[in-house]
């Protein structure tokens, strides 16, 4: 078998730089997934109200997501409010701003789907009970709603922190980034590299998913 | 209405969070990363701020890399730091990306690109270029017994192997229409074509032929330089005059000591061997 190069993880830093670069990509997507949370829930939760402008925009809102790489919303966010506004965002407060902006809509709509399936009937039984509308969503409509959102959201969830080695476009140094550096430092002496290194990504990033998971069928069981 | 209040608070909760971030996000700037109103910083700027922001590749080597201690190493970054010397002031690197570096530029977030930036005429429409430090052309390597040292040895018969989208690929089907091609998608298979005997020669970047024929027994670079030599330069934001002249009285400058030489033997050497310094270095500007 060959060498799959392994042994330039051990050369001077790489490791720890690995790990560096792993801490860059989860900080910025914890941050994202908790405002993430935070704002999808309101915004759902707003979605499924009466108002007729909310709704209109949240369309809106959710389409641009949708549309718009994630990408280009790092370029507009990051060169794009320097050339108009003159502002000077740092590159991570950047990142976080596009995935929580590109994480809030689509919580938001799954916060959304999740209301919307819950039978009227619930509610309906809930306000006979005699329950205020606060009561109606605190004991009934949420407990239920949560349950239907863990595993979407853990769907969106690993998507965020899969996404974030983009942000090596402005200028981070990601995990994905510090193994482009460390497999093109070795291309003479180990050309293999490529293949092993990869593959510690592949297992770093899955060590963080996996717990994510996890969690969420603890959580499912629970709840249920 | 009571279930609307409390939404509206945790709104406004949110609204804060993303507030006390956007704090967070103006005063955390790297150092010296403020460009001023006209878009760029000036030399002065630079010097008081006490940091020069200049913009490299972190995964190209040998011209812009990391090393396994973390430190920029390369061509690019030997120069890159040279500058920080000469101007007293510390050298903040920004790991860059091919599609980004002129964007860095005009937004001032970076007060040099030195991101093996070929000069073209319409990437100079948009950034200012100093003058080059390197010269770039297109390379053609053969096997040691047919050695192809001129495109006309080339009989009609033969096929010279090219990867499609270079510019050796435009050049030769522009400027030698006879030849016939052999395309390749990937570097790999070119080079394994060309070591199966599948075509005569192989043309490309010289940067590229020049280091395959080194790693590859066998194989020479009949043909060093062809076609339209193209430079690679510093780039500064357009019109940061007072940058510019100081970076183009540097190159004149250091081009006495034969800096770039220095800087070849210490970064390039091994992947492009000494034959090939006068062909790839550019000393004081002038080719």
């Amino acid at each position: 078998m060959r060498s799959l190069g392994l042994d330039v993880l051990w050369k001077g830093k790489n490791f720890v730089r690995l790990l560096g670069g792993l801490w860059v990509a989860v900080r910025i997507s914890l941050i994202s997934v908790a405002i993430s949370i935070a704002l999808g829930v309101v915004i759902g939760v707003l979605a499924t109200g009466r108002s007729r402008v909310f709704k209109a925009v949240f369309r809106v809102y959710l389409e641009i997501v949708r549309v718009m790489p994630q990408m280009v919303l790092l370029f507009v966010v990051y060169f794009g409010t320097t050339r108009v506004f003159g502002w000077d965002l740092s590159a991570e407060f950047s990142a976080i701003l596009v995935f929580s902006f590109w994480g809030a809509a689509e919580m938001g709509d799954l916060v959304r789907g999740a209301l919307i399936s819950i039978p009227r009937i619930q509610y309906e039984s809930a306000e006979a009970l005699g329950l205020s509308g606060g009561q109606v969503y605190r004991y009934v409509i949420l407990p239920q709603t949560v349950r239907r959102l863990i595993p979407l959201s853990i769907n969106l969830i690993t998507r965020m922190i899969k996404t974030t080695n983009l942000v090596m476009m402005i200028g981070m140094v990601e995990v994905l980034k510090v193994a482009q550096q460390i497999i093109e430092a070795n291309r003479q002496s180990s050309p293999n590299a490529a293949f092993g290194l990869f593959a510690v990504v592949l297992l770093l990033y899955f060590a963080i998913c996996w717990p994510i998971s996890r969690l969420a069928g603890y959580l499912e069981k629970r709840w249920a | 209405m009571k279930k609307v209040n409390k939404f509206l608070a945790l709104l406004l909760i949110g609204a804060l969070t993303l507030g006390v971030l956007a704090g967070c996000g103006k005063s955390a700037n790297e150092p010296g990363s403020t460009a001023g109103d006209d878009g760029f910083r000036t030399l002065d700027e630079i010097k008081e701020s006490g940091v020069i922001n200049i913009g490299v590749f972190s995964d190209k080597s040998p011209f812009g890399y990391v090393d396994e201690n973390g430190d920029y190493q390369g061509y690019d970054v030997y120069f890159a730091n040279r500058i920080g010397e000469d101007l007293g002031v510390e050298v903040n690197f920004v790991s860059t990306e091919a599609a980004s570096r002129i964007e860095y530029l005009q937004t001032g977030k970076v007060d040099i690109i030195l991101a093996n930036f070929t000069v073209t005429e319409e990437r100079a429409e948009e950034v200012d270029f100093a003058l080059p430090y390197m010269n770039v052309a297109l390379g053609v390597v053969s096997p040691d017994d047919a050695v192809v040292t001129s495109l006309d040895e080339i009989g009609p018969e033969d096929e010279v192997i090219v990867i499609s989208g270079t510019t050796a690929e435009t050049y030769l089907e522009k400027n030698n229409p006879d030849i016939k091609l052999q395309k390749y998608d990937a570097y790999a298979e070119a080079k394994t074509a060309l070591e199966n005997g599948n075509g005569v020669a192989w043309a490309n970047d010289n940067t590229e032929v020049i280091a395959f024929a080194l790693q590859t027994p066998g194989f020479t670079v009949g043909i060093p330089s062809l076609g339209s030599a193209d430079t690679i330069a510093p780039a500064v934001t357009k019109g940061n005059t007072t940058l510019l002249d100081w970076l183009n009285d540097e190159i004149v400058a250091l081009g006495e000591e034969e800096f770039f030489h220095t800087d070849y033997e210490a970064t390039l050497l091994d992947t492009y061997g000494a034959d090939y310094e006068d062909t790839l270095v550019v000393e004081g500007g002038a080719a």
